[in-house]
């Protein structure tokens, strides 16, 4: 009965409801993607650490991987080490670099020249990138690109291009310069789509980059075996090799947590406004439908309807329209989020897989469960004004007007 | 068919109503409404009473209190040999659900429910089990002649049926006693008289009865008739 008599109320103005449902809605959207964007970023930069199966990066003592320029010297050495740990299954050492091509067009003429992110990497053991067409790196003269860098040196598959490791603008010449033919194309899971990038042998590179690069990574990736513990290896590292910080993707996610802290103080201040705005949408409709319905509560309450049952039926009032907003407003959350996050994504410099909002069944079921918390809330108010209502003069202004 | 009332397990002589000394002022601002001034009055039970008075006498404040939907500024006021002038709401709110039946001026049905959920109400609220429920609603309705009614709503009913839904509804838990502030207030002689006859029936069969009115068919079918002026009864009081 009291169900019925809640809907009742509501259906008894139609428009008004509505209105108020859709108003929660755009509420429940907002606070949608507020939870989605407070998570989306830590979760989508967590999966991109963990798609290449790497559980480890060893950057430069006290720097983030790729953080600076600066290189880990004698990878030779630090590789046997590592193999004497039994838990380490893969070492896959990077070293990176930029590069420079000059363009030139059919008659010959220079046309200036593209520079490019490079990786020297062991193909067989790479987490950099991902193999898309043509054949990868497998002899020294070899390069693979993104489409990018394809697209901006104008060139095809199998085009030999000559590629430099330093540029002097002053005397506009180039060093460490190489004959390299492209052999493939490649997706960088790191690198944004509007960057070049390219990979070569790390060997390659490090010729080109002469001596001071030799026997130089500007990172390690590693992979434990299956069941072992990452921290227990990351702390084996720290000890025996003293010259590199050992990251896991926890710690990595831990740092990128603190860059993102400001993000999430904004998602988190944005959404408690929109459940703020839900709420108090609710609340004013439910008093007007209260003060409105005074005489018909005075009377049930006259009848010998307790108090508590007018309470329950007007809160139901409240979490109704907070139920029926918070549905139609995950829908419009996820519409919007992802325009948005179609916006945020070209974002010059991200990487391709970094998502601003992210959909979990998690963000969800929390805006919902913050929806029909306001709604109860919301009900509250105008739930204890019905209660108290004093029913002989609530009669008597009834019969008056 | 005869509408059994709630009959105590002893006969009772004592009066079911019984008022001693009620005032009930009302705070109009800084001034004081002296709206009862001292109302002493008992009604038998299985009395028919009407009250009669020009207006702002008192006569609703009056009904309300013997209703338990108010209290007293000062003096007594007991039903059934409870004294009600200074319950909780909860316990007030219980009382009225299983003792008290009103009828209104204005009939006050709930809009969106069907004549015999009307009729149910009380009922649910007192966790009547859902098929005796209905069967009682059913019953009810057709003591007041309106077995061919139980799908309307209120709005597809006459003032006249609509009033004797809400009768039926006063029905429900078989109260000790009925209230009727002006129940023929809003509906023509016809019409009235109609619901005049159902209240003689009411009472023939066992029902006491106190209404309020201005209307003297109404007030000339009851058995007693009290006077009020300025908040007092004058003429009538047992
Ligand atoms: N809530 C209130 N606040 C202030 N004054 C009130 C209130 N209720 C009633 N009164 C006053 O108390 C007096 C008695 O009112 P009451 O409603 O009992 O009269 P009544 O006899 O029922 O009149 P009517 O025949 O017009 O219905 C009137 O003077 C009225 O103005
Ligand atoms: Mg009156």
């Amino acid at each position: 009965m009291r169900t019925t008599l809640a809907q009742a109320s509501l259906i008894r103005h139609r428009a008004r409801t509505l209105l108020a449902v859709l108003g929660v809605a755009v509420a429940a959207a907002m606070l949608l993607d507020m939870v989605m964007l407070a998570t989306g970023m830590r979760e989508s930069f967590r999966e991109l650490l963990v798609s290449r199966g790497f559980d480890l990066r060893l950057a430069p003592k006290g720097t983030l991987p790729f953080d600076t320029d600066a290189t880990i010297p004698g990878v030779a050495a630090i590789t046997s080490v590592l193999r004497n740990n039994p838990d380490i299954r893969e070492i896959s050492p990077v070293l990176g670099a930029s590069i420079h091509i000059p363009i030139r067009n059919r008659e010959g003429e220079g046309q200036g020249d593209v520079s490019s992110a490079v990786l020297g990497i062991d193909p067989t053991v790479q987490g950099d990138y991902e193999f898309l067409s043509g054949r990868d790196v497998t002899t020294p003269d070899a390069i693979v690109a993104n489409d990018y860098l394809i697209r901006r040196l104008r060139a095809r598959i199998g085009d030999t291009l000559a590629v430099a490791t330093g540029y002097d603008p002053q005397t506009r010449t180039y060093s460490g310069q190489r004959k390299l033919v492209l052999m493939g194309r490649a997706r960088f899971v790191y690198g944004a789509a509007d960057q070049s990038a390219a990979a070569v042998r790390r060997e390659t590179l490090e010729a080109m980059e002469g001596q001071a690069r030799h026997d130089h990574a500007s990172l390690f990736m590693i992979r434990v075996r299956k069941g072992a513990d990452p921290d227990r290896v990351r702390e084996w590292i720290e000890t025996y090799i003293p010259s590199v910080s050992a990251i896991s993707i926890a710690t990595a996610i831990a740092q990128v947590d603190q860059r993102l802290s400001y993000f999430r103080q904004l998602a988190f201040i944005l959404g408690a406004v929109s459940l703020f705005v839900g709420f108090l949408l609710v609340t004013t409709l439910v008093t007007v439908s209260v003060n409105e319905r005074s005489g018909e509560i005075a009377v049930m309450r006259a009848i010998g309807v307790s108090r508590a049952h007018v309470v329950q039926q007007v809160v139901l009032e409240g979490v109704a329209i907070s139920f029926a907003g918070a549905l139609i407003g995950l829908g419009l959350g996820l519409a919007t989020a992802r325009y948005l996050n179609a916006i945020l994504s070209a974002f010059p410099g991200l990487p391709m897989a970094i998502d601003f909002f992210l959909f979990q069944p998690s963000s969800a079921w929390t805006a919902l469960a913050l929806l029909v918390a306001s709604g109860i809330a919301a009900g509250v108010y105008p739930a204890w004004r019905a209660a108290s209502l004093p029913i002989a003069e609530s009669l008597r202004r009834e019969a008056i007007a | 068919m005869t509408e059994p009332t709630q009959t105590p397990a002893a006969p009772d002589e004592r009066p079911i109503v019984s008022l001693r000394d009620v005032r009930r002022d009302y705070a109009l601002g800084a001034e004081r409404v002296h709206a009862l001034q001292g109302v002493t009055l008992d009604v038998e039970r299985g009395d028919y009473v009407a009250i009669v008075g020009p207006s702002g006498c008192g006569k609703s404040t009056l009904l309300n209190l013997i209703g338990v939907i108010d209290q007293p500024t000062s003096g007594t006021v007991e039903i059934g040999g409870k004294r009600v002038d200074d319950m909780s709401d909860w316990e007030a709110t219980s009382f009225r659900l299983y003792n008290i039946g009103f009828v209104f001026q204005r009939f006050y049905l709930m809009p969106i429910l069907s004549a015999l959920e009307n009729v149910a109400l009380p009922m649910a609220e007192a966790k009547v089990p859902r098929e005796e429920r209905r069967e009682r609603a059913a019953q009810l309705l057709a003591y007041v002649g309106l077995s061919n009614r139980e799908r309307h709503r209120p709005s597809e009913l006459s003032g006249g049926e609509q009033q004797r839904v809400a009768i039926a509804r006063a029905l429900a838990n078989r109260p000790t006693l009925v209230l009727a502030d002006e129940p023929t207030g809003e509906l023509d002689a016809h019409t009235g008289a109609e619901i005049i006859s159902l209240f003689q029936r009411l009472n023939a069969d066992g029902t006491t009865i106190v209404v309020v009115t201005h209307d003297e068919g109404l007030a000339d079918a009851a058995r007693r008739k009290i006077h009020m002026r300025d908040g007092k009864v004058v003429d009538g009081s047992a």
